[in-house]
């Protein structure tokens, strides 16, 4: 790892050489087009959905799966398969809101703690054991708690749980980069520490949080999932997956694929993010060699 | 043994810990928006009856001074009463906490007997198709929420096979074992592809470790090797892991009690939950808490036990 590798006129090729290592990856591949596709359903499900999600059918209630219903039909007729596509729009929501404000958080407050050390890092060290005490979703759902059901408290809620993790990859990051020349020459150059840690400092330290990130997209699915399923998520009206299984729960002996069929979308969307992930690690561990 | 000098500073590690977890807890109630009495209080409470439940959880002091009030009732094990069951709320939680704290043990034993053999199969033969497989499973159910799981397994195992009850809590430890098997088991899929992961990578770290290749050029049989070198070694990664994870497997245990309808203190919290019964909440909340550390406290020892390196720090 050089100090100059970050200069401009060298971004390109790097860019481009890592991408072709990246695409020769059968789980990069896969994940990348998993997850392509599912940011397309979530842009436009209208174009991809057969039925309208919300119309009544009461000629065609509680079809199981066939060919002019691949996943069924619910109790009041409406298309399963139509639901879990408009779904993707929540849900993908949920991956990006649920994590990118405890990113943004993290990552800067890891960041200062880990670059100054002293009394900010030994009270930053000690509300991250007691948080850790606290299992994840019992956390969120006593905050959802407070704060009342719904989507918006949802992600105020795992943000104020999950920038923890984030911090403390970062911060342990910083403090192994603080240590190399580098960082030295920078201060005797006199630039400032702001300048210090977010233009030389992060770039180096961030791919770990980017890989971080990927799984933790697939985890706030299946959090915002388990949250609409238990009820304090999205709520009903909505097309989410969580909702949708909830809503088959009752009719799980006489039509399974109402609750069974949403799964398949949940499952899918969450091996995307984690091949993705698990791809990055394998691709930024061997640049790291 | 680990030493008594070490024992002791991990249990005072905890006091500034738990301190802090007590300020949250407190600040959650406080967080409510608008006055938690009147939150607490029935619609049709009249002002004198808001004033008095005011009195009664000491709303009426300073902050600082309603934190010592808290901290030291928490101490003397009273936590409140619950609104909902019209009960003190230790009680209320310790009638409900065995039943999950068995269900948290059953998943566990579930999960190593799945993941132990599972994940030294795949590390015995990294890179052939076994492996390939078994990690491909556990990586699809690495993808599944709990309850999905739970709902697939009563689908299938409950009502079409009609293998296992469809919810409940048995009267007799077999009936136990037999009632709570789905929803153990869903919990179980969840932290068994977590330790198949992890154990794997280990696992092929350790066959592939200098003190291995020595113990085998030095002619020990491949049993003894196995025994002595690999599997102790095994052992403290497993430890560490089922230890981290407690708390993914104590959220698994809170949705898969809902899922089964099973009588625990994470149905008990939903329930508080959707009842605002706040005092209920806070106590529950600390439970799981505690539950962590003393999880946290007991694979710091375990593992140093296991770990002659560990005890030195």
């Amino acid at each position: 790892m050089s100090a100059l590798g970050h200069t401009s006129q060298r971004r390109p090729n790097r860019l481009l050489a890592f991408l072709g290592r990246a695409f020769a990856r059968p789980s990069f591949v896969i994940g990348f087009a998993i997850i392509a596709c599912s940011i397309l359903l979530a842009l436009c499900p209208q174009v991809f959905a057969p039925y309208d999600p919300l119309a009544f059918d009461m000629t065609a209630i509680q079809q199981p799966p066939s060919l002019a219903h691949p996943f069924g039909t619910d109790n009041f007729g409406r298309d399963v398969l139509s639901r879990v596509i408009w779904a993707y729009r929540v849900d993908m929501q949920m991956a990006l809101l649920a994590t990118i404000f405890a990113l943004t958080i993290g990552v800067t407050a890891g960041a200062f703690v880990g670059y100054y050390g002293g009394i900010a890092d030994t009270i930053f060290g000690r509300c991250v054991d007691a948080i850790i005490t606290f299992p994840f979703l019992v956390l969120v759902i006593a905050i959802v708690a407070v704060l009342g059901p719904g989507l918006v408290n949802m992600y105020i809620a795992i943000t104020m749980v999950n920038w923890v993790y984030y911090a403390r990859l970062t911060r342990a990051e910083i403090m192994t980069q603080k240590a190399n020349d580098y960082a030295a020459a920078g201060r005797v150059l006199g630039f400032s520490d702001r300048r210090i840690i977010f233009r030389h400092l992060l770039p180096n330290a961030i791919s770990p949080v980017i890989v971080y990130w990927m799984t933790d997209m697939a985890l706030a699915i299946l959090l915002g999932s388990s949250l609409g399923y238990l009820g304090l998520g999205a709520q009903p009206p909505a097309a989410e997956w969580g909702v949708l299984i909830s809503e088959g729960r009752n009719f799980l002996l006489t039509a399974w694929w109402m609750s069974l069929m949403p799964g398949v979308a949940i499952v899918l969307t969450g091996l995307g993010f984690s091949l993705l992930g698990d791809a990055l690690a394998d691709l930024l561990r061997a640049k790291g060699r | 043994m680990p030493s008594l000098s070490y024992l002791v500073a991990r249990l005072l590690q905890i006091i500034p810990t738990f301190l802090l977890v007590m300020v949250f807890i407190f600040l959650l109630v406080r967080m409510l928006p608008g006055d938690p009495a009147i939150a607490m209080a029935e619609a049709k409470a009249t002002d004198a009856q808001v004033v008095q439940i005011r009195r009664n959880l000491g709303l009426d002091q300073p902050l600082p001074v309603q934190f010592m009030v808290f901290v030291k009732n928490t101490l003397s094990g009273d936590l409140g009463r619950s609104i909902m069951m019209k009960a003190p709320v230790s009680e209320v939680i310790l009638s409900r906490l065995p039943t999950t704290i068995f269900l948290s043990l059953y998943a566990v034993a579930l999960a190593v007997l799945l993941a132990g053999p599972l994940a030294f199969l795949a590390a015995m033969r990294a890179n052939t198709t076994t492996d390939v497989v078994i990690r491909g499973v556990f990586q699809v159910g690495l993808s599944m929420p709990v309850f999905y799981i739970g709902l697939v397994l009563l689908t299938v195992l409950a009502a079409q096979l009609r293998w296992f009850p469809v919810g409940g809590y048995g009267t007799t430890f077999l009936g136990n074992l037999h009632h709570l098997m789905l929803p153990a088991l869903s919990v179980a899929l969840y932290t068994s592809a977590i330790i198949v992961r992890n154990l794997r990578a280990s696992l092929i770290e350790v066959l592939d470790a200098d003190y291995v290749q020595f113990a085998r050029a030095k002619g020990l049989t491949p049993r003894i090797v196995m025994t002595r070198h690999v599997l102790r070694n095994a052992l403290v990664s497993t430890v560490t892991l089922l230890g981290l994870s407690i708390g993914n497997l104590m959220s698994g245990t809170l949705v898969t009690e809902t899922v089964f309808a099973i009588p625990g203190v994470g149905r008990l919290m939903l329930e508080a939950i959707f009842a605002r019964d706040y005092p209920l909440i806070q106590g529950l909340t600390l439970t799981f808490a505690v539950m962590v550390s003393v999880v946290f406290l007991l694979t710091d020892v375990v593992q140093s036990l296991l770990d002659p390196r560990l005890r030195k720090s």
